[in-house]
C-alpha cells in the first residue's frame, strides 16, 4: 500500500492580482491564496492511486504564512494527514531553499513511496521545486506526467514533451511532476469538508526541522527578487466601429492594410 | 580555488543554443572573460569547429553514447563534473522540458540559484549577472539577482537572435567524464503530431478561443489566416478540454510575437496574454465589451465573431483585389 506525500503550495489566485498606476508595483497582499492549480492534479492523482491501491496519503506545505485553511482544502479532497511548515522568516525564499526544507520535512515524516508535485506553480511559474526535491533524497525524478500507474515497485510514467511523450519507469521512491492534462481535481462535498476538520493536522517550525532562520528568506537565497513591476503595455486600443457587421470588417480592413498587411 | 570565471552555453537544442550562444557572447564581452559552448551528445565531435565561428571561444566536447536517450542523469553529471572543474561564472541552459529539470537538479547539486525563463540578461555594475523574468502567470516582471555562483539562468526558445557566422579562432577541448547511469528507463516513445509550420515562425497569427463553438467553425480563421499569409493559434482550453489542437499559445504553451495577431473569441486571460503581449499589432474581436483582451489591444472591435471574421476576409478579399 503506497503512502503518497504531495508537496502543495499556498500561491496568491493570479486573477486577483492589482497595480498601484503610478508605481507599477503589484499588489498582492490582498489578493486571496488558494493551492497552486496543478499542486491540486498532484493531490488528485495521489487521492485516487489510493482509491485504487488504499495506502496514505499525505499534504505538506512550506508557507511564510499560515497556510491552514488551505490545506483543509487538501484534506476535503482526500489527504489523510497534513503537515505545515511555517515561520515567518521563510519569506522570500528562493527555489534552493524551499527544496530544502521539503527535504527536511519529508525525512521527518519518514518513509514514503511517491513524491507527487504541480509541474510548476501559478505565481512563480519556475518548475524547480520538484526536480530540486528530488535531487536532495537522491531519488528518481519524472516530470511533465500526463499518465501515472504503480507496478509492483515501481512507477509507471507517461511525460509529456515538445517533441514526443515518453513513457518511463523508475523504482519507488520516486518523485513525479505533473500537468493539468492528467486528471480534474474534484470539488469536495460538504461531509467531505466536515470530515477534514477531524483529519490529523500537524504544524511545524523551522527549529523543529533542524533549519536555522539565518539560512532561508532573503538572506540566505540564491537568487534575489530586486523589484516587481507590471509590464508595460501601452497599445493603442482604437476601436472600430460602423453601422453593421461588414462596415466594421471593411474599417478594420482598412486599417490592416494601411498597416502593411495583406500587401496588394 | 580558483575564481569563477567564463561564461557557458549549453542545450540539446542547437537552435536554442546558437539563440544563446549571441547573448553569451555580449555577456562574456562585457565581463572581459572567455565564452564557452558545452557540447554534450553522441558523434557529436564535428560540430564543434562551427561553433567557434558562432561566437564560442572554447568548445568542450563529452562525446559519449549515454547521452543518446537524452535521460537527464548523463547530461546532469556531465556539467556538474565541467562546472565544478572549470568553475564558470554564469550558466545560460536552453529552457526545454529537458533543460529545467537538468537546471534545477545541477544547482542543486551545486548549491547555487536559478532564474528559469529568463527574457533579459544583462550584467550591473557589480559584475553581477540581472535576470528578468515574467512572474504571477504574467501580471509582474521581476528583476532578480544572484549571491551565489555559477549564476544559471534558463532561456526559453526564440528569446534571442541566432548570431551570425564570423571567421574567428577558438578551441575544442575534448574532456572525458565518468557518466552517472539513468535513474529511469524509457519503455515507450509515442510521437506527437508534428505541426508543418511551427506557430512561432509565423509572421501573423489568427487564434481563437472558446468563442468559437466547433471545430469546423475554426475554417472562417484558417481563410483569413490564410488570406493573410499567416497560421492559425489557439486558447488553451482549445487544446486541453477540447482536444481540438495538441498545443496553444501562452505562458504554459507557445511564446510567440508576430507581426499580427488577431484574437478572435478569447477572452484574454492573462495566461494567455503572458504568451503574445509582444505581438507588434494586436486586433481583438469579442463581443464582451469587458473582455479583458482589449487591454492589449491596437484595434478593438466589440461583436460577434461569427459576422465580423468572415465579413473581414471578404472585405480584405475585395480590397486586395481592386
Ligand atoms: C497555470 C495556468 C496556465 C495557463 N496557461 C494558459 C496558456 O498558456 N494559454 C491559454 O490560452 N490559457 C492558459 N490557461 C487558461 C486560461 O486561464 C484561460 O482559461 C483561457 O486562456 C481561456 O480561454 P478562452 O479565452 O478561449 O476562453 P474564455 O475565457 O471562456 O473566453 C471566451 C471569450 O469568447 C468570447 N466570445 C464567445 N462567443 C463569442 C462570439 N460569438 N463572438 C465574439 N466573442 C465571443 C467571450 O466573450 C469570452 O471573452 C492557463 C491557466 C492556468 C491556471
Amino acid at each position: 500500500m503506497p503512502r503518497i506525500i504531495v508537496c502543495l503550495k499556498q500561491a496568491v489566485d493570479v486573477n486577483h492580482i492589482k497595480v498601484d498606476p503610478t508605481t507599477r508595483r503589484l499588489i498582492t497582499a490582498d489578493a486571496p491564496k488558494k493551492i497552486s492549480d496543478f499542486d491540486k492534479n498532484a493531490l488528485e492523482e495521489a487521492v485516487r492511486i489510493k482509491e485504487k491501491l488504499q495506502g496514505e496519503v499525505v499534504a505538506l506545505t512550506v508557507s511564510a504564512e499560515d497556510a491552514k485553511t488551505t490545506l483543509r482544502e487538501a484534506l476535503a479532497m482526500g489527504a489523510d494527514k497534513a503537515y505545515l511548515v511555517t515561520d515567518p522568516s521563510f519569506q522570500d525564499s528562493d527555489a534552493l531553499i524551499t527544496s530544502h526544507i521539503l527535504a527536511q520535512a519529508v525525512k521527518k515524516i519518514g518513509s514514503f513511496d511517491l513524491i507527487l508535485c504541480g509541474e510548476a506553480t501559478i505565481d512563480s511559474y519556475s518548475a524547480q521545486v520538484g526536480p530540486r526535491l528530488a535531487e536532495r533524497l537522491g531519488i528518481p525524478v519524472i516530470t511533465y506526467v500526463r499518465k501515472l500507474s504503480l507496478e509492483g515497485n515501481h512507477v509507471i510514467a507517461e511525460r509529456s514533451l515538445e517533441d514526443r511523450f515518453e513513457v518511463a519507469k523508475a523504482r519507488m521512491p520516486a518523485l513525479i511532476t505533473v500537468i493539468k492534462e492528467i486528471n480534474e481535481p474534484r470539488i469536495p462535498s460538504l461531509p467531505d469538508i466536515l470530515k477534514a476538520s477531524k483529519k490529523e493536522f500537524v504544524t511545524w517550525s523551522l527549529d523543529e526541522l533542524g533549519v536555522s532562520k539565518e539560512k532561508v528568506g532573503i538572506t540566505g537565497s540564491s537568487v534575489q527578487i530586486l523589484e516587481v513591476l507590471a509590464p508595460k503595455g501601452e497599445r493603442k486600443q482604437i476601436k472600430i466601429e460602423g453601422e453593421n457587421p461588414h462596415e466594421i470588417a471593411e474599417n478594420l480592413a482598412k486599417a490592416l492594410i494601411q498597416k502593411g498587411f495583406a500587401r496588394r | 580555488m580558483n575564481e569563477f570565471k567564463s561564461v557557458w552555453v549549453f542545450s540539446e537544442n542547437r537552435d536554442l543554443m546558437l539563440e544563446m550562444l549571441c547573448k553569451g557572447r555580449e555577456l562574456a564581452d562585457k565581463l572581459q572573460t572567455e565564452l564557452a559552448v558545452i557540447l554534450l551528445g553522441c558523434k557529436i565531435k564535428d560540430q564543434a569547429e562551427i561553433l567557434i565561428k558562432y561566437g564560442a571561444d572554447k568548445v568542450y566536447v563529452v562525446d559519449d553514447p549515454k547521452f543518446e536517450k537524452l535521460q537527464t542523469e548523463p547530461y546532469l553529471s556531465a556539467l556538474t563534473n565541467l562546472a565544478t572543474r572549470y568553475r564558470p561564472e554564469i550558466i545560460l541552459i536552453g529552457s526545454t522540458k529537458r533543460g529545467k529539470e537538468l537546471a534545477a537538479r545541477l544547482t542543486t547539486r551545486l548549491e547555487t540559484g536559478l532564474v528559469s525563463d529568463a527574457f533579459k540578461l544583462e550584467i550591473d555594475e557589480n559584475k553581477r549577472l540581472i535576470a528578468t523574468r515574467i512572474v504571477y502567470s504574467g501580471n509582474g516582471v521581476a528583476t532578480e539577482t544572484y549571491q551565489t555562483k555559477p549564476q544559471v539562468a534558463t532561456v526559453q526558445p526564440r528569446t534571442f537572435e541566432k548570431p551570425k557566422l564570423m571567421e574567428r579562432k577558438g578551441q575544442v577541448v575534448e574532456v572525458n567524464v565518468t557518466l552517472e547511469e539513468p535513474k529511469t528507463e524509457v519503455i515507450e516513445i509515442k510521437p506527437v503530431e508534428v505541426k508543418k509550420v511551427r506557430i512561432e515562425d509565423a509572421r501573423i497569427i489568427v487564434s481563437g478561443g472558446r468563442g468559437v463553438e466547433k471545430k469546423e467553425d475554426f475554417k472562417m480563421l484558417e481563410d483569413l489566416a490564410t488570406l493573410l499569409g499567416g497560421y492559425v493559434g489557439n486558447t488553451r482550453p482549445l487544446a486541453e478540454d477540447r482536444k481540438w489542437f495538441s498545443e496553444w499559445v501562452g505562458l504554459s504553451g507557445k511564446k510567440v510575437k508576430p507581426d499580427l495577431y488577431v484574437a478572435c473569441g478569447l477572452s484574454g486571460v492573462i495566461q494567455h496574454i503572458a504568451g503574445m503581449r509582444d505581438s507588434k499589432v494586436i486586433v481583438a474581436i469579442n463581443k464582451d465589451q469587458e473582455a479583458p483582451i482589449f487591454q492589449v489591444a491596437d484595434y478593438i472591435v466589440v461583436d460577434d465573431i461569427y459576422q465580423i471574421v468572415p465579413a473581414l476576409t471578404e472585405a480584405l478579399r475585395k480590397m486586395l483585389k481592386s
